[in-house]
């Protein structure tokens, strides 16, 4: 019981979250038919890594500010991921009325 | 049963042991969703309550700042992006002809849930097993506030930051450059 109340201050807790997220992103990345759902996969892989670099920041870092700075910085390469994949993906519905990965087998040339 | 001194409440372990218990249900039913449904704008619901859960996973792990952050940016500015995207193409995945009139596939499921469990059983095996050692110098508590961050913003990291802003005016001017591209071809 009392390890039970105290399961917040483990780092274990918190990397096997973080390896669950990536095991979902992964699932997620190969089964999902469309290219947004793969992008939300992808955004599950980005959210595990920051949960890790938290957890390490946590527990073991002598200088938590680092962690905190490097989160940041993932959480602003995703938002900027997300605006172009997403002008990507409506690029490839404009020309293919789809957004299937299966159906983007043309190159132009 | 012994209560820590600190606390006036007794009963105040119980109550944040089990909003921990409640954010890590959120985080991981959250990425279930997102990863299991095949509506789209499902999978985008299960994205933004993982994110609020890692949210509060964030703030147990000391980081109220990064909290914030984590729902103004994924469930603010992410996961709208993406909803305006699912309204700006199509919304279900549809299943492929072939498969119309037989059972589900199963066997790319079986494939993709395998390689997903070898990846998890690995990670969880390495991360749960190691012995993580604490800092040999005690963190101090100043070392944790926002001011903290902002002043490694401004001198250790002014680069990085610099460089970042850099990076997001480059992507939201190649994000319109091929949205826009294609426009007027029908």
């Amino acid at each position: 019981m009392n390890h039970l109340l105290q399961l917040h201050q483990h780092v274990g807790v918190y990397l096997v979250l973080a390896a669950f997220l990536l095991a979902a992103g992964i699932f997620g990345l190969i089964r999902r038919r469309t290219l947004i759902g793969m992008l939300i996969a992808g955004e599950l892989i980005f959210s595990a890594a920051a949960l890790n670099f938290m957890a390490l920041n946590r527990f073991t870092a002598p200088d938590p500010t680092v962690g905190q700075i490097f989160v940041l910085f993932i959480m602003g390469l995703a938002a900027a991921e997300v605006a172009i994949a997403l002008s990507i993906i409506i690029a490839v519905y404009r020309n293919y009325r789809s957004i299937q990965p299966k159906g983007l087998s043309e190159l132009k040339g | 049963m012994n209560f820590p001194a600190t606390t006036a409440f007794p009963f105040a372990d119980y109550l944040i042991a089990a909003i921990f218990i409640f954010f890590v249900v959120t985080t991981v039913a959250g990425a279930l969703i997102a990863a299991l449904t095949t509506r789209i704008i499902r999978g985008v619901s299960g994205l933004a309550l993982c994110c609020i859960g890692l949210a509060g996973l964030y703030y147990f792990l000391n980081s109220p700042f990064l909290a914030l952050m984590e729902i103004l940016i994924y469930v603010g500015a992410v996961c709208v992006t993406i909803i305006f995207g699912v309204m700006l193409s199509e919304t279900d995945e549809v299943l492929p002809e072939r498969f119309k009139h037989k059972p589900y596939p199963i066997f790319g499921f079986l494939i993709a849930a395998a390689v997903a469990g070898a990846v998890f059983v690995g990670i969880a095996r390495i991360g749960h097993g190691t012995p993580w050692l604490s800092p040999a110098t005690p963190v101090t508590a100043d070392s944790w506030k926002v001011a903290a961050v902002g002043d490694a913003l401004l001198t250790t990291y002014s680069m990085a930051f610099e460089l970042i802003s850099l990076v997001l005016l480059v992507a939201i001017l190649g994000a319109l450059a091929i949205a826009r591209g294609g426009r007027d071809k029908k």
